[in-house]
């Protein structure tokens, strides 16, 4: 692409693929947006209706269901503390395994990379047998707690890595400067660590949010349920509200969609500033 | 970790090393498992209490909510229970009975070559294509790659339960997008074609939800390990009249392979326990014909109550992960001494 060359099919074939790919991809997620604004007649049609006028029936019937709120305030409530808890005990393991030597240092990180694998999906039924015999069947903390451990591993993982680019100088110069080490860390080390906090808290907040598997098994009460299982609520034996699942979809579907566009601009930063510099 | 939660997993350490862009889980050169390198100064480093006490909530927490029902897993494998030991909470001692019987069963036999086959499909499509992309990305003009990694982006971010709920809507028998599809494309059969009548089908739809979620994770990072590698790499290998075959296995796959292996790695391990996509999808469904082990275990156990039963499936697919972790660890850890 330096040259100015006179077009040629091959250049014509790749950009064409090239949209055409991108038309594929995105086309589920235009489907699902579309399909929430689209009004009842013009949904259940055999020749899918491209054209219409938008209507928010479907989002007035998604968001009309009893138990709405309770759902975004568990789900909110979930997976705040789950991303909080995870933050605070990770940033302390993640600063003695990057910055203190210590025995069986070696053995936790080797843990910590093993536990980034953890079967989760499979346990569940150990951990029914568990939340039952605890009498915590039905528990917003623990499923707080069970997503914690979750994002643990690798909020771990990924501050250990951004504690470890600080310079240890920095650190020492603050020490030298009067400050304890305690002082240092917070005055020094944590405003540099500002990246990582937020992707990790961002990766924290898109497992919480999305988790499935266990809310389904251990909490069967409404009222303990999140929103991922409020986005099956509309289909039953009798037939599919396909308009107010998409609805449900959409509405579940641009939190993560916006912190994402957020989060792929700051990675491609990254990208193009490892480019320059590699 | 869910397909969808990929999204921090390459950005992060990104943002951090940015020699280490592509590669996804790669430690920070400051610190890998190997030995400490000396810090600057030679600062003596505290080895009192102090570190322990920084770790001790990580640990206790995984030990309470990871290890411990791990061993709870193991212990209700060997005991039988089932609706009725259940309600009166006994658990008697089963030895290894669960285990005989499932060794013994041609159902669980089916679950687990389906299983294979169908993450061994999914890993391949995943791959192949993703890095395909990858290399596109890299070969197009600006605007275009913008475009493209937008809607990359785009179907990345879609949480997999909205993902799941969409592509049964396009595959609906009825009024699906995909029958009307098939029909203007002049193909017959498919004014109210089932796409979930058979279990090999609601797989196939499975797979293409999969797939369609987890090339961008792939597309991207490739594409980010390739502006790693150095242009004037290229130059020579086209100086040295290379074609694009052979740029990609003497060029670029060389410089790419920890991403390669770090890739697959994780595509395996999250396609493996891809519980959400399949039992959302259709609940294992039609007649149990598109169970995985997890959906398998989970059916047996809540639908059946053979809890027992269920905690030994779910043991034997962390003994065939962990078969499979193993073998790739080394990969991964002979890869790390290389450099």
């Amino acid at each position: 692409m330096r040259t100015r060359r006179p077009v040629r099919p091959a250049a014509v074939a790749k950009n064409l693929g090239a949209l055409l790919l991108a038309l594929v991809f995105v086309f589920p997620v235009y489907w699902m947006f579309s399909s929430a604004l689209k009004p009842a007649d013009q949904m259940l049609t055999k020749d899918p209706v491209f054209v219409f006028t938008p209507t928010t029936a479907n989002f007035a019937k998604a968001t009309g269901v009893e138990n709405f709120w309770t759902y975004v305030t568990n789900s909110v409530l979930v997976t705040v503390g789950a991303v909080l808890l995870a933050l605070l005990v990770a940033l302390a393991a993640s600063f003695a395994i990057a910055r203190m030597r210590f025995k069986g240092r070696k053995g936790l990180v080797l843990t910590v990379m093993m536990a980034q694998m953890a079967p989760w999906e499979v346990m569940v039924i150990a951990m029914y047998m568990i939340a039952r015999d605890g009498e915590m069947l039905n528990s917003l903390p623990l499923l707080t707690a069970i997503y914690f451990v979750m994002i643990l591993p690798f909020t771990i993982w990924t501050l250990r890595g951004f504690i470890a680019a600080v310079p240890v100088t920095l650190e020492e110069a603050a020490q030298i400067d009067g400050c304890t080490r305690g002082q240092a860390f917070r005055k020094v080390i944590f405003p540099l660590l500002a990246p990582g906090l937020m992707s990790t808290s961002l990766f924290g907040f898109i497992t919480a949010w999305n988790e499935f598997a266990m809310v389904l098994i251990l909490n069967k009460d409404k009222s303990a349920q999140t929103l991922p299982l409020w986005l099956t609520e509309f289909m039953s034996a009798f037939g599919n509200d396909w308009g107010a699942t998409m609805a449900a979809s959409s509405l579940f579907a641009v939190p993560v969609l916006l912190i994402f566009i957020f989060l792929q601009r700051k990675a491609v930063g990254g990208m193009t500033a490892g480019a320059v510099k590699g | 970790m869910t397909v969808h939660s990929q999204g921090a997993v390459t950005s992060a350490p990104q943002d951090a090393p940015p020699k280490s862009a592509g590669l996804p889980e790669t430690p920070a050169p400051a610190t890998g498992p190997g030995p400490t390198p000396p810090r600057g100064g030679g600062k003596s480093l505290p080895t009192g209490w102090l570190p322990y006490l920084l770790v001790a909530p990580a640990v206790l927490a995984l030990a309470t909510l990871l290890l411990y029902p791990l061993i709870k897993n193991v212990i209700l494998s060997l005991q039988d229970i089932n609706k009725i030991e259940f309600i009166q909470r006994k658990y008697p001692f089963a030895g290894l009975d669960n285990y005989t019987e499932l060794l013994g069963d041609t159902k669980f036999w089916t679950v687990v070559v389906r299983s294979f086959g169908f993450t061994l499909a999914n890993v391949a499509l995943i791959m192949v294509l993703g890095s395909l992309i990858g290399i596109l990305l890299n070969k197009l003009g600006k605007k275009m790659r913008l475009v493209l990694s937008m809607a990359l982006v785009m179907a990345w971010a879609m949480p997999i339960v909205a993902s799941v709920q969409v592509f049964r809507w396009l595959f609906d028998e009825q009024f699906g997008v995909m029958n009307w599809v098939m029909r203007t494309a002049g193909f017959s059969g498919y004014e109210q074609h089932n796409w979930m009548e058979t279990g090999l089908s609601t797989m196939v739809i499975v797979t293409i939800l999969v797939v369609w979620g987890s090339i961008p994770f792939v597309a991207l990072n490739m594409y980010a390990g390739l502006t790693t590698v150095g242009a004037e790499l290229y130059e020579a290998a086209r100086m040295d009249g290379a074609n694009g075959w052979q740029t990609f296995w003497k060029i670029v796959f060389p410089n790419l392979k920890p991403f390669f292996l770090i890739t697959t790695f994780l595509e395996v391990i999250w396609v493996f326990k891809a519980f959400t996509q399949v039992y959302a999808m259709n609940k294992g469904g039609p007649d149990r014909a598109s169970e995985i082990l997890p959906v398998f275990a989970y059916v047996e156990g809540q639908s059946q109550a053979h809890y027992g039963l269920a905690a030994a499936i779910s043991v034997l697919t962390i003994v065939i992960l962990v078969i499979v972790m193993s073998f790739y660890f080394r990969l991964i850890l002979k890869q790390e001494e290389e450099q």
